[in-house]
């Protein structure tokens, strides 16, 4: 099973889905967990670059049974990935690309005059694109 | 729905059809009689070729037009019938449909309950076979009490009808409006303002509205038809967007009769010009925020738009071209008529779909704006006409009621004269203006300065150029008066406190004027609230408070009748009422626009916050 959760520079979430939907109470714990990750990350680049490599976080750790990735846009917009160990098809390629087309979904989003930064994400154009996403990898 | 233990007379695959089309109506079993069974088969095989599942919905309309009932009527009929629901007319909801016509021809009101009797079968006028007679005496519903709205309405309706009249009660699709209980609040516009629930009420009038619209053209039975078809048209739901939209799929060609996706040539150009007035260069962008306020202004709920957005924004720049925008538009313009949102863009409203119809008209525009002009104002004419006709039928019916109802006679003949003034402005605010004007040497010059604010300019750009006139500003008749009289205070306090500067300066001398007339007259409001019940619509009040605050003054001096006076203080208080309505509304949307720019602030905060972590050496987050 994967989550998907997409937080905000407030840490508050804009966007968690998880697929399948057992167990999601872990997930979404996990997700919160990682953000201290993830800020950990962001403020050891320092003087960073901004290039797709910098947003890539990479894994952010190995636990039990999943793996955690990370990735932060330019306005530090946090995603989180959370993915099942067992699945060790998924390579680091992969991730990345997700992460992108999360990217570019998300400043579709942004582009729509009617979506407040801040506010939840309801776009079904961005649940189809999740939604898709997931199902690949699961 | 299925037809329990009808006999086997019908068809056996419109019998079949009917127990598969098992939808909206939540597993009705409804007994139908051979006779009936066999007429509505006969009539579901009239409206829709064997093949089809549905009835189309211009057959359909004209069916139901031809049944004589008022258009409030038709939609509540539609609405209970699940064809809303299901979005379309399938065999279930046809016969459904017709139980509920022949109930209301009996006088019945429209509700499923009353359709489990045993009922004659409904007459369609204009068909040769016709067989029942209705009736039901809705002499007796004449005597109802007159102080709910729609049931006010429906019981005028109910006696129009069976007295034959050809004439509609000016506020029938307010009644739509009203069917779902208690909406006083809305102010008569939008029920699609108070949430998605609400917005089935709007669906209905869909239904009624575009198929009995485009087939108005397509009727013989001259005025009433013209006249039912151009009431239709008068959505209340529906704002100006919508208003002129429906006019002008009634004013076109019905070939795509039952495509609500595909853009008519009228619906494109009014998509154009208001492109135009947004952004004069027809190749260029609008951009989002621009959009953003314009469509606004449509009042649907933010999170529809966004969606709306979201199918018409193919490229995802933040910018509507052209095709985009007839696409946003016409899509706003689908869901206040009630249409449900598609989860994709048809294939009607794809960007390169609509460029190539898009350029065309723009060369055309001169032979449409000849063509279309005639008959919008054939249209308002017609509406006109229609208003006075109604506002001249309500004397004899108010008057064994209320000696007020004369009042709302006068207004409403006044409203159809300013109103012929103004062909092109939209009723709102450009109402207010043209009633201002009149009375702009008694009244208030202040208030003439209120209408020119860029705010209401800019409003004014918004709405619809097609005039509906008397819109059936029915709405908030009783509960709100009360609730009316609150805003009222408030918003005095709130243009006192300096909310903004244009609007401040016209307000205070109206509440002064009208909480004056209010404290004099208590007596007066429950006979206004009544009064309200017959008036003709948004114009109405629009203009009777402008009336009835220059009439206030003229009731000040002591040789006039008392009758007047009090008439006068009434349209006095109704005026200032209406007047803080919009400035409501006005503030309202002053407020939403002032919450994007916030919005967009906070936008650039973030950015440039990024760009100071990033010159940051150490980021500490």
């Amino acid at each position: 099973s994967r989550q998907c959760g997409l937080l905000c520079s407030q840490n508050y979430p804009l966007y968690i889905r998880s697929v399948p939907t057992e167990n999601e109470l872990k997930f979404h714990y996990t997700v919160h967990t990682s953000l201290d990750v993830v800020d950990e990350k962001i403020s050891a680049m320092g003087k960073a670059l901004v290039d797709q490599r910098e947003l890539y976080l990479g894994l952010l750790y190995p636990t039990e049974d999943y793996k955690v990735y990370g990735y932060v846009t330019n306005s530090k917009v946090k995603f989180v990935m959370v993915v099942d160990s067992s699945n060790t098809a998924l390579r680091d390629n992969e991730i990345r690309s997700m992460f992108r087309k999360l990217h570019n979904s998300y400043t579709d989003i942004m582009c729509n005059p009617f979506y407040n930064p801040g506010d939840r994400i309801h776009s079904r154009a961005f649940d189809t694109m999740v939604n898709s996403m997931m199902m690949q990898v699961c | 729905m299925e037809q329990g233990p009808a006999g086997g007379s019908g068809p056996a695959a419109a019998a079949a059809a009917a127990a598969a089309a098992a939808a909206g109506t939540g597993g009705l079993l409804l007994p139908l009689s051979e006779t009936e069974q066999q007429r509505y088969s006969e009539l579901f095989s009239r409206c829709c070729p064997p093949p089809e599942a549905a009835a189309g919905g211009s057959s359909v309309g004209e069916l139901f037009r031809a049944s004589q009932l008022p258009p409030d009527t038709l939609h509540q009929i539609t609405e209970v019938c699940g064809a809303k629901r299901v979005g379309y007319f399938g065999p279930a909801q046809f016969y459904i449909a017709l139980k509920l016509i022949a109930a209301a021809q009996s006088g019945f009101p429209v509700r499923i309950e009353s359709i489990k009797n045993e009922l004659p079968l409904p007459r369609f006028m204009a068909l040769k076979n016709d067989t029942e007679v209705r009736y039901g005496t809705p002499a007796e519903f004449h005597g109802v009490k007159f102080q709910v709205p729609h049931a006010t309405l429906e019981k005028n309706s109910y006696k129009r009808t069976d007295e034959g009249d050809k004439q509609e009660p000016k506020s029938p699709p307010m009644s739509p409006i009203c069917s779902p209980p208690a909406s006083p609040s809305t102010y008569q516009r939008i029920p699609l303002s108070y949430g998605y629930g609400k917005a089935r009420s709007g669906l209905e009038q869909q239904h009624g509205a575009p198929y009995e619209v485009r087939h108005s053209t397509h009727q013989q039975d001259g005025p009433s038809s013209g006249n039912y078809g151009a009431k239709s048209a008068l959505t209340c739901s529906t704002p100006n967007r919508s208003l002129s939209v429906e006019r002008e799929q009634q004013d076109s060609s019905s070939q795509y009769s039952d495509d609500p996706w595909r853009i008519t040539e009228e619906q494109r150009d009014y998509y154009i010009n208001q492109f135009r007035s947004l952004q004069p260069d027809l190749n260029a962008f609008i951009s989002g925020s621009v959009a953003k306020n314009f469509f606004t202004k449509s009042k649907l709920p933010i999170p529809e738009l966004s969606h709306i957005w979201e199918l018409s924004d193919v490229d995802c720049d933040g910018a509507l071209t052209l095709p985009e925008f007839c696409a946003a538009f016409h899509l706003v313009v689908a869901r206040k008529n009630g249409y449900q949102l598609p989860e994709t863009l048809p294939e009607t409203l794809l960007p390169e779909y609509l460029q190539a119809a898009c350029l065309k008209p723009v060369r055309e525009c001169a032979l449409f704006d000849s063509y279309s002009e005639p008959l919008p104002s054939s249209q308002q004419t017609r509406d006109f006409s229609r208003a006075e006709k109604s506002s001249t039928e309500e004397v004899p019916d108010n008057s064994t009621l209320l000696q007020d109802g004369k009042k709302d006679d006068k207004q409403a003949v006044k409203v159809s004269t300013t109103l012929k003034t103004i062909p092109k402005e939209f009723q709102h605010l450009t109402v207010k203006a043209a009633a201002q004007e009149p009375n702009a040497l008694r009244a208030r010059p202040r208030s003439r300065s209120y209408s020119s604010t860029s705010i209401e300019d800019a409003m004014k750009k918004g709405e619809e150029p097609p005039t509906p006139p008397p819109r059936p500003q029915k709405s908030h008749s009783r509960a709100s008066s009360l609730d009316l009289n609150k805003i009222f205070q408030q918003n005095t306090q709130a243009v006192r406190s300096g909310w903004l500067p244009p609007p401040p300066p016209a307000l205070p001398p109206r509440p002064s004027v009208s909480q004056e007339v209010v404290l004099a007259q208590p007596p007066s409001k429950p006979a206004r609230r009544k009064l309200r019940t017959e008036a003709q619509g948004l114009e109405t009040p629009e203009l009777s408070p402008t009336i009835n605050v220059t009439s206030s003054l003229p009731a000040v001096k002591p040789h006039l009748p008392v009758q007047k006076q009090s008439s006068k203080q009434k349209r006095a208080i109704q005026t200032a009422i209406r007047k803080n309505k919009e400035a409501n509304a006005v503030l309202a949307r002053l407020n939403s626009e002032l919450q994007q720019q916030l919005k967009e602030v906070h936008k650039e905060r973030i950015a440039l916050e990024t760009q100071l972590e990033q010159l940051r050496p150490v980021t500490v987050l």
